[in-house]
């Protein structure tokens, strides 16, 4: 696997150049940090870019209420001595939002989008790290490394700043922030092969086991204790795994037998269907991603 | 270390390119079978690559967008660069950090136009290596006689502009040959496929050359001092000398953190010496023989990318390498025509225009020419006032040696000067439109500042257009220029201890930020003398504003020039309300009250 290894040492050499450069360019930047697999390797990058210091800025996790469990225990442990941040939209909170009752939109506008902007301006927070990489779907391709959001946090494609050789412009005006990914070149199965290089820790969730689930409009839904069964449902015990790990109502498992990291790799390798298929937000109406962009989504 | 192939796709939806790029990808494997299947049977593979909804609606691409796939083993890194003639500055930024360009044409229309557009701007950003992709062969009944005739078109032409390393490939986008496989209508071809002529990609030459590490922060931890950076090109290892820029500084490297033992070209690290050095930002390690030069003045290539005109005297932030210092373009020698490669006369460059220019910096920088490193010697302008990038460069050579002009340290300070008059010195700048009662107020102001016994001098528009500015006109460029020079002139005033009036119309802000950055913390108040524009045009005291509103006075402040108000002016003057006697008192209040 000569080569791949190459690749991988490209892809940390820029990412850990786009981290210093950016803390180097601004105020006050932040990572978010969501306890999945990009945002873990984020995380370690960065850890690495500032060795022997820790990385110089905070972590940042926007709750959903409707996150994995065993997510929230793997965040807590994978931030340890560093300085997290947990934030919850009072407003959806009071309102209990949820997926079930309002709507894959509205759930995910409110507790994200919302919450993530309520979140940025609270810490005045001017760059903020995140997982997005260019292969997960067709907008993010267009995406720059350092994308310039309007105050009001939103991302007008036709006004994003040049981005030529690695000079990245991190000057800010008029209430002006940014959102930074430093994953912008990595595939999925680059981020798969580094874990397993690197030896990063995970949710077991990425792995195959045997879990209770639903199917319902074509996805395998977690049956969890809280999710309200529909007329017929009945979960059935099968081996799944998650490829991507979002608010567990909306991110649909995928049949497998990949237990291990090996196995992941070996299947991610040869997998025929996109990544975010099982995520519901995606499949909302055209453009979707594009839209929740604009309107301040990550 | 083996980068990925960055490749960049030059050539319009009409050539078949957004076909190629689907064609490449869907056969390299690189389309999840749920986005295939979408498409339904038969697909159109162009749909592959149509982007944001904005663009879908317009029926053009408006931005890069950036893929990738496997050949062979070897990553590539496609940036797909627009076709249209109004995105220059995508196509510029997509050739940025290409290794390698596929550039289209339609075998029924040989080279065009646009084909030679796009060469021209490849050679410019330095992508040296070009396969030209004779597309649509199916439509020419896979003629060899066809292929030839165009490859040997385009071949002449690129050797024009230096690019020799041209291979011409016949493909048809819409069945695949010559894409990845090989087809029997083609079997009079004997040359690469486009995908073996890919991988086939040498690295990046980088790696050679001595030791290059631009410093972009240093980690401190305790007792640890690391200096950051990727590096630019060379390699270097515990135990080798090293010199640091612009002190000159030596050590020996005691340490490298990164992924492996020695540091080399494109690997990030963290270097640690054996002796404790000043080095920040911006500074560069390098190996001990061959240091690069040290300029403040440039030649350069610029590719204007901002709607906002390129003014010479401008100040913008330019940034090259880990170093962002303020800067200037002094003059445009030419601009150069894409289209035609012919060296036009430009006083401003627009968008997407490109020019040939020189450049002045606020402080000497380490730099190597474009031509030997792309990432040494390039650099972007970044607008002061929106935060954009406005521009983007590429050196071609240092105008003069930085340190053949050193500033000349002086016997008497002005610290001493201004003792000697007793005050402090200050800029007070009038601004405002053509007829709000500037020089009426400034002069005023001056009187009373002689009756409390301060030294001053008043610069006024109008005289000094006659003396210092008169080869000036009333551009946007030559308004720059005017207050550059009038701003420079109050700074020596100021060193001299002076109290300095300046009333100038000054309609642009940027000049107005750059004459306060050029003087001393606390030494500039702007003022600004606000007037609305119906007042002061039917006061028309010069009767300018008479002659403007009958065309017979081009470029007139208000009328059809723009005045780009103060947002925080230090004194704001409402011209309507108060008496010149009146505003005078105030600023003097505003004089004789500052702290210091």
């Amino acid at each position: 696997m000569g080569s791949d290894d190459d690749v991988l040492d490209w892809l940390e050499a820029e990412a850990v150049h786009i981290l210093r450069e950016t803390v180097v360019g601004v105020e006050r930047p932040v990572m978010l940090f969501s306890g999945g697999k990009d945002s873990a390797v984020m995380l370690h990058l960065a850890r690495k870019a500032f060795a022997p210091a820790p990385p110089p800025f905070p972590l940042l996790h926007v709750d959903t209420m409707w996150k994995f469990d065993e997510m929230y225990a793997f965040r807590d442990a994978a931030a340890a001595g560093l300085d997290l941040i947990v934030h919850r939209n009072p407003e959806a909170q009071a309102a209990g939002i949820n997926p079930f009752d309002h709507g894959a939109s509205v759930h995910t506008d409110l507790w994200k989008t919302q919450g993530l902007k309520q979140a940025l301006d609270a810490g005045r927070f001017d760059a903020a790290f995140g997982g997005a990489r260019r292969d997960e779907e067709k907008s993010r391709a267009k995406e720059r490394v350092v994308s310039v959001r309007t105050a009001a946090h939103g991302w007008d494609p036709k006004a994003q700043r040049p981005e030529l050789w690695s000079l990245y412009n991190t000057r800010l005006s008029d209430g002006q922030t940014l959102r930074v990914f430093p994953l912008s070149n990595w595939t999925e199965l680059d981020v798969w092969r580094y874990v397993q290089r690197e030896g990063i820790a995970l949710p077991s969730l990425y792995l195959a086991a045997d879990r209770p689930v639903v199917e319902r409009d074509g996805a395998l839904i977690l049956a969890h204790p809280r999710l309200p069964l529909r007329p017929g449902e009945s979960p059935t015990v099968r081996r799944v795994r998650f490829r991507t790990l979002g608010c567990w109502p909306l991110t649909g498992a995928v049949d497998s037998q990949a237990d291990t990291l090996d196995a992941v790799v070996a299947e991610v390798a040869a997998a025929t269907a996109s990544e975010r298929q099982g995520r519901a937000i995606d499949h909302d109406p055209a453009a979707s991603m594009e839209r929740k962009k604009r309107e301040g989504y990550f | 270390m083996a980068a990925p192939i960055r490749l960049i796709a030059c050539g319009s939806v009409d050539d078949g390119k957004s076909t190629l790029i689907g064609r490449l990808l869907h056969d390299a494997g690189a389309v999840p079978a749920d986005q295939l299947a979408a498409l339904g049977p038969d697909p159109d593979l162009s749909l592959l690559v149509d982007g944001l909804s904005a663009e879908r609606e317009q029926g053009i691409t408006i931005d890069v967008a950036y893929r990738f796939f496997e050949l062979a083993g070897r990553r590539v890194i496609l940036a797909d660069a627009p076709g249209h003639e109004q995105y220059t500055r995508n196509m510029a930024t997509a050739a940025s950090t290409a290794d390698v360009a596929v550039v289209l044409v339609d075998a029924r229309k040989g080279v065009l136009t646009q084909t030679r557009r796009h060469t021209r701007i490849l050679a410019l950003m330095g992508v040296r290596r070009v396969l030209l992709a004779v597309n649509k062969m199916d439509q020419v009944g896979w003629s060899h006689q066809t292929f030839d005739a165009v490859a040997a078109d385009y071949r002449a032409f690129a050797s024009t502009l230096g690019l020799d390393d041209v291979t011409a490939v016949p493909v048809s986008a819409l069945t695949g040959a010559g894409v990845l496989r090989r087809d029997p209508a083609l079997s009079w071809y004997e040359g690469p496929t486009l995908s073996q002529w890919l991988v086939q990609t040498p690295a990046p030459a980088m790696a050679d050359g001595p030791f290059r590490l631009p410093v972009q922060t240093v980690i401190r931890h305790g007792e640890h001092r690391g200096f950051a950076g990727r590096v630019a090109q060379g390699a270097i290892g515990p135990g080798d000398p090293v010199r640091v820029l612009p002190s000159g500084a030596k050590a020996l490297v005691s340490a490298v953190s990164g992924p492996t033992p020695d540091a080399h070209a494109g690997q990030s690290v963290s270097i640690t010496l054996d002796r404790p050095l000043d080095v920040s930002r911006g500074d560069w390690l390098i190996s001990s023989e061959y240091p690069p030069d040290v300029a403040d003045q440039f030649e350069a290539h610029l590719v204007w990318m901002s709607d906002q005109p390129l003014l010479p005297g401008r100040v913008h932030d330019l940034k090259i390498g880990t170093t962002t210092v303020p800067a200037r373009v002094m003059e445009i020698k030419h601009r150069v025509d894409p289209n035609s490669g012919e060296a036009l006369a430009a006083r401003t460059l627009g968008l997407n225009e490109i020019g040939l220019i020189t450049l002045s910096l606020d402080a000497p920088v380490p730099f190597e020419p474009y031509a030997d490193n792309r990432d040494l010697g390039g650099f972007i302008l970044i607008d002061r006032m929106s935060s954009a990038t406005a521009g983007a460069g590429m050196i071609r050579f240092a105008l003069r040696r930085a340190t053949n002009i050193r500033p000349q340290p002086l016997s008497v300070s002005r610290a001493e000067r201004a003792a000697r008059k007793g005050q402090t010195p200050l800029v007070l700048w009038f601004t405002g439109l053509s007829g709000a009662g500037k020089s009426t107020i400034a002069n005023l102001v001056e009187l009373r500042l002689m009756e409390h016994g301060l030294h001053s001098t008043l610069l006024d528009g109008d005289n000094i257009r006659g003396g210092l500015n008169r080869d000036l006109g009333f551009t946007d460029a030559d308004r720059v220029e005017n207050i550059r020079r009038v701003a420079e002139v109050a700074r020596l005033m100021t060193d001299a201890g002076l109290i300095v009036l300046v009333s100038f119309i000054s309609p642009f802000r940027a000049e107005r930020e750059m004459a306060r950055a050029l003087m001393e913390p606390g030494e500039f108040l702007e003022i600004h003398i606000d007037a609305p524009l119906a007042l002061v045009e039917a006061r028309d005291v010069k009767g300018l504003y008479a002659r403007a509103r009958a065309g017979r006075l081009a470029n007139f402040t208000g009328i059809d020039s723009p005045y780009e108000a103060p947002e925080a002016p230090d004194l704001r003057i409402d011209a309507a309300a108060l008496t010149p006697e009146q505003a005078a008192d105030r600023i003097l209040d505003l004089i004789l009250n500052r702290p210091g």
